[in-house]
């Protein structure tokens, strides 16, 4: 009933598909993108000549990967490679789709950071608005350093403890531990988490997510085609898009909480469920803060009750509102978003296996950043 | 020259900012303002983000500000930041507005305090950089 544009055709995600995720020096971004597309294509029984839109994160040169697919599509757009543009892409291959720019988008993300041995803190720092360079004098550098600097606010204003953020690594990795793809499944308890090292304080190592090679793509077609196709179509049923770019050398003084209640209302505007109705929920989690500041934000918990609110395992699989069921970034592999996508459209399938949330219907992903992307995925359209 | 044994990154010194070092190598404070809607703006740019004016001058002002947030690097990025780790980047807010990451001028306080009053303080480390540090105001009295 719900759909994205009024009167649009319903967009569904009908083949996924990812490589494994660690260090694979023999593989560049290309082949990684590559490896995720065909097997994305051969779970939906598609042929890459159907592809008449192609959307690329991270793989550097869409018109070498295209002429290594053999496709001319209709329809061709490169993003760079960060974390808040998989949300972006989806709703980007959604508008295209619903303005019949294209047919079936294939979605790629490539990614061998790993071998490259990129750094998010340094002298190869870009993180931030035009990268990070004016403040290295200060030994001020990586975006984990930033959300330390938020965590700190976040602890002084509301009272928020190590002990209420360490339920969010302990849950990831506890679902981590039941996902065979995952890079980190030995699950730890809170005094593992304290006694873990910190990188920047108050953000230990555990609340890092973790670089490693990988390579995802997604399949996203109208529902008409999608209904001929062999995977259980999976919709995006709404969506939406903020930002907050001004001042964004400097931490956000209300934790992007504006913009993400924004887009949360517009989300939930075109749906017959709210977020009490969700069945599980796909979090950004570059570090684990940013969790904690996205329940908030799109409203699943009071301003600033975000500590009181995950403590008792409310993200667990067994809790209220299942979380990054996969492991997130924090212990499946940092895949900027991508593979949380691939993880909602899995659950809705209902192939998740040991880790499967019973009867999903409706799964919401959300990102905070300076570009804040909401996305109501369910079932039916 | 750089100060003997000063190995840690400095900063480049870009025509947009040239101003504002100059200012610091004389221990005074010069933020860009817009002439138009005379708010300031940080780092310096061509427009003004709230009126897009073009039009704009270097002021002086006080370096007073207060402590926004902090963060404490356990992890050297650089090997020239390895012998001061653990060491802490403060976030501060200057009473004219503009925000700036920093560093304590000598020593942490031992309890930082979000929300203290804080000065600027101007640490010398080669003939062409002075960088903009911070104490707080009970203590530099």
């Amino acid at each position: 009933m719900a759909y994205t544009k009024p009167n649009a055709p319903p967009v569904a995600v009908v083949g996924v598909g990812n490589t494994r995720y660690g260090l694979m020096p023999e593989y560049d971004a290309y082949d990684l993108g590559v490896i995720a597309l065909k097997q994305a294509l051969d779970e939906a029984q598609l042929p890459i000549e159907s592809i008449d839109g192609l959307i690329l994160s991270r793989v550097p040169d869409y018109q070498r990967f295209a002429e290594m697919c053999g496709i001319n599509p209709a329809y061709t757009l490169t993003t760079p490679g960060h974390g808040r543009f998989s949300g972006i892409c989806v709703q980007t291959a959604v508008a295209v789709l619903q303005a019949g720019l294209a047919k079936t988008i294939a979605l790629v993300y490539g990614n061998n950071g790993k071998s490259e041995g990129q750094r998010y803190g340094g002298d190869t720092d870009s993180y931030g608005s035009g990268g990070a360079g004016f403040w290295f004098p200060y030994g001020m550098t990586s975006p984990g350093a930033f959300h330390a600097l938020m965590m700190q606010s976040h602890k002084h204003q509301y009272g928020t403890t190590a002990e209420q953020l360490a339920e969010i690594p302990m849950a990831f990795r506890h679902h981590a531990s039941l996902n065979p793809q995952a890079v980190m499944r030995q699950p730890f308890d809170l005094e593992t988490y304290l006694n873990s090292r910190y990188i920047c304080d108050p953000l230990r190592l555990l609340d890092y997510c973790l670089i490693n090679d990988g390579g995802v793509a997604l399949i996203l077609t109208t529902e008409d085609r999608a209904k001929d196709l062999p995977q259980k179509p999976v919709y995006v049923r709404s969506m939406a898009q903020r930002s907050s770019f001004t001042d964004s050398t400097f931490p956000p003084e209300d934790f992007w909480r504006g913009p993400m209640q924004s887009a949360s209302q517009e989300t939930f505007s075109r749906l017959d469920v709210k977020q009490a109705d969700m069945d599980a929920l796909m979090v950004y989690d570059n570090f684990s803060p940013t969790v904690l500041f996205s329940l908030e934000g799109f409203g699943y918990c009071n301003v600033g009750e975000g500590g009181s609110f995950i403590e008792g395992g409310r993200l667990k699989l067994d809790g209220q509102f299942p979380t990054n069921t996969s492991g997130g970034h924090l212990s499946e592999s940092y895949m900027q978003g991508w593979a949380l996508q691939l993880e909602a459209v899995r659950q809705l399938r209902g192939s998740c296996g040991d880790r499967q949330v019973a009867n999903a219907r409706n799964i919401h992903y959300m990102a905070a950043a300076p570009v804040i992307t909401s996305i109501v995925y369910g079932d039916q359209p | 020259m750089t100060l003997p044994n000063y190995t840690k990154p400095l900063p480049e010194i870009t025509p947009h900012m040239a101003p504002y070092w100059h200012g610091l190598q004389m221990h005074t404070l010069l933020l860009q303002m817009c002439v138009s809607c005379t708010r300031f703006r940080f780092p310096a740019a061509s427009i003004c983000p709230h009126c897009l004016s073009s039009e704009s001058h270097w002021q002086q002002v006080s370096g007073d500000g207060v402590l926004s947030s902090y963060a404490t690097f356990h992890k050297a990025y650089w090997p020239s930041f390895s012998g001061s780790i653990p060491y802490s980047v403060i976030q501060v807010q200057l009473d004219v507005g503009v925000k700036l990451y920093s560093n304590w001028y000598a020593d942490q306080p031992k309890e930082p305090l979000i929300g203290m009053s804080v000065v600027a303080q101007y640490e010398h480390v080669s003939d062409a950089v002075t960088l903009l540090k911070f104490s707080p105001r009970e203590q530099s009295k």
